[in-house]
């Protein structure tokens, strides 16, 4: 330890002003999520990582020299190499292709799918808490009817009766129940900042309602909607694989990560290439999605952490 | 309590009823009818037959007040496509055979998931909490075809050690096995960690602490018995779930459950059977619902004071 002495130390002083500065650069609250989830390597590493499977699926197919339906019956179930990636299928078609035109299904129906249930939900939840007393009580009570419905039953049942084969018809079937937890969600959330002291002494001192929804209400909620919605999306990729799976999701000639997977199955045993890699992408996205899910999490609200 | 359970069994019956009401409306939405789906070139004659036979050429009011008398008197109706077989015999078959791969699975899932939620949050942050998360979190990304691929593929092709595919002895049900508590696993290994970190959080662990409680005891006595609770609540879904089967792995194990017979008459368009047995899954899974309410309540005091104001 070094010696400190007496003229190593000067007098600073004290200055009146200086009390009342504030220390610290003021960040808005964006600044300040932003500046955890960095802090956060491993959903960091996440985001880095679905940004590059995303540019995958919008870039591979314009740069590849195979279109992802063109069959080329001269070279089937090819094991990868150098012109073909992740080699070809039993028609012949290019399997790098393929999956990354089906990424775009997937991702797309994750995405979309997580996005509806929350704007509904929202919406609903909203109002259900705006209104409150009777229209509460009924909203909520259907709400609980439409929740009890087995999820995966109803969409297995619309996408017969809907004959469902575009993706419109998919993302209605697997969306039209399960907005339901986001609006009791939204409802519950609402409920409570409208008890906190915090919007009570806006009240207090006469700020008016829009800016209190505006400043307390739509940045509280937001939080909470943003994490849940990137939690949802693996469920609506999974969901869609599993459709695909069974043979009621995407239909030909388009093609989705689990229609990939699906046709995989049969030739398993003698081409299980075919199968990698839809799988990897599958499990990499939606792992992605939930290590995302997490850092967001943290970093939107600190007050979930653990 | 009573009181709210009965409230409870009036939505039950009024849940259970719309849903009956909108799957028949669905069914019935669709285009053209099933007879001619099923044959080529049927005769308009016969065709006319079958109609009358079935009671489809009614307004489709009388119908469907007809099958909810039918319904009522606990008949979930019968096979289009194979005359005579009925939708309960159906579930009576196939059922203990998902239930048999169903709740091995679960009771496997479920124990392994909860103990190794409990390790992962005692050792919190260390290594076996790590590696515990990493499990849990593959557990829930990958697909379960996929790793149904995976175990076929290096289990049955390069160790033959188990059948393929199948149903019968004990060696075909090891890889189902396997492959569906993956997933049962993972989650309540995820939520048992939370569950129990909260708990370890609230003020009455405080209190025992303060009141020098030794920690095997806290653990025992206070955390678990309290962790456990929100855990019932997901159990009694799950238990709900394994009679009806996992779709897929019953299709890819070619196990003769109720998932895979589901699967195959919705493709054969065979509506009255998807009908009946949805009835019967939406059924289990709304019962399971209100005894897993019923159950919390009666092991939560909190809970029932509440619901009795």
């Amino acid at each position: 330890m070094t010696q400190l002495r007496a003229e190593d130390f000067t007098r600073i002083g004290l200055s009146e002003g200086e009390g009342e500065v504030l220390s610290g650069v003021s960040l808005t609250y964006l600044q300040d999520a932003w500046r955890r989830f960095q802090k956060n390597k491993v959903a960091l590493a996440a985001m880095v990582l679905l940004i590059l499977i995303v540019l995958f699926t919008v870039l591979a197919p314009v740069l590849s020299p195979y279109g992802f339906a063109d069959q080329d019956l001269t070279c089937r179930n090819q094991t990868p190499s150098a012109a073909h990636w992740f080699g070809t299928d039993a028609l012949g078609r290019d399997l790098f292709t393929r999956v990354a035109v089906g990424g775009r299904v997937s991702i797309a129906i994750g995405i979309l799918g997580a996005l509806i249930v929350a704007v509904v939900g929202c919406i609903y939840g909203g109002l259900a808490a705006y209104f409150g007393g009777q229209a509460d009580m009924l909203m909520m009570r259907v709400v609980d009817i439409l929740s009890s419905v087995p999820n995966l039953l109803l969409v297995i049942l619309l996408s017969v009766v809907l004959n469902s084969s575009s993706i419109p018809t998919l993302l209605f079937a697997m969306t039209v129940t399960s907005w339901c937890p986001v609006a009791r969600l939204v409802r519950a959330q609402m409920l409570q900042i409208n008890r906190s002291e915090y919007v009570m002494a806006a009240r207090v001192m006469g700020v008016s309602p829009l800016k209190i929804v505006v400043t307390h209400f739509i940045p509280n909620t937001i939080s909470v909607i943003i994490v849940n919605v990137t939690f949802r999306i693996p469920g609506f990729i999974f969901n869609e694989a599993f459709l695909s799976y069974v043979g009621l999701g995407v239909a030909a000639p388009n093609t989705s990560w689990g229609a990939l997977a699906s046709a995989a199955q049969s030739s398993l045993l003698f081409y299980p290439y075919q199968m990698l890699f839809p799988a990897l992408m599958i499990a990499l996205t939606t792992l992605s999605f939930t290590l995302m899910g997490d850092g967001l999490r943290d970093a939107l609200d600190p007050k979930m952490r653990r | 309590m009573w009181k709210y359970i009965l409230k409870r069994v009036g939505y039950m019956a009024l849940t259970l009823f719309t849903v009956v009401s909108i799957t028949f409306l669905l069914i019935h939405s669709i285009p053209g009818d099933p007879f001619t789906s099923m044959v080529e070139d049927l005769p308009e004659e016969s065709r006319q037959i079958y109609l009358e036979k079935y009671g489809y050429d009614q307004p489709l009011g009388v119908q469907y007040l007809k099958y909810l008398k039918q319904l009522l008197q606990g008949d979930l109706g019968a096979s289009l496509r194979y005359p005579g077989r009925k939708v309960a015999e159906i579930v009576g078959e196939y059922a203990p055979v998902s239930a048999s791969i169903g709740g091995t699975a679960l009771v496997l899932g479920v124990a392994l998931g909860l103990a190794l939620g409990i390790l992962a949050a005692l050792y919190r942050d260390r290594w076996p909490d790590r590696v515990i998360m990493v499990v849990a979190l593959l557990g829930t990304a990958i697909p379960t075809f996929v790793i149904a691929a995976v175990l076929q593929y290096a289990l049955t092709v390069t160790w033959p050690l188990f059948p393929t595919t199948g149903y019968g002895t004990w060696k075909h049900m090891v890889l189902p096995v396997i492959c569906m508590c993956v997933s049962p696993l993972a989650t309540y290994a995820r939520y048992m960690r939370s569950s129990v970190l909260d708990t370890a959080n609230q003020d009455y662990i405080l209190t025992a602490e303060a009141k020098g409680v030794s920690q095997f005891r806290i653990v025992t006595r206070h955390i678990l018995r309290n962790a456990i609770l929100p855990c019932i609540t997901m159990i009694c879904v799950s238990v709900a779930g394994i009679f009806s089967g996992s779709f897929i792995i019953e299709k890819i194990f070619a196990i003769p459950g109720l998932g895979k017979y589901f699967i195959s008459a919705i493709n054969d368009r065979d509506y009255s059977v998807v009908l009946g047995l949805n009835i019967v899954f939406t059924g289990l899974y709304i019962v399971s619902m209100l005894v897993s309410d019923i159950l919390l309540m009666l092991v939560d005091p909190r809970l029932r004071l509440s619901n009795d104001k």
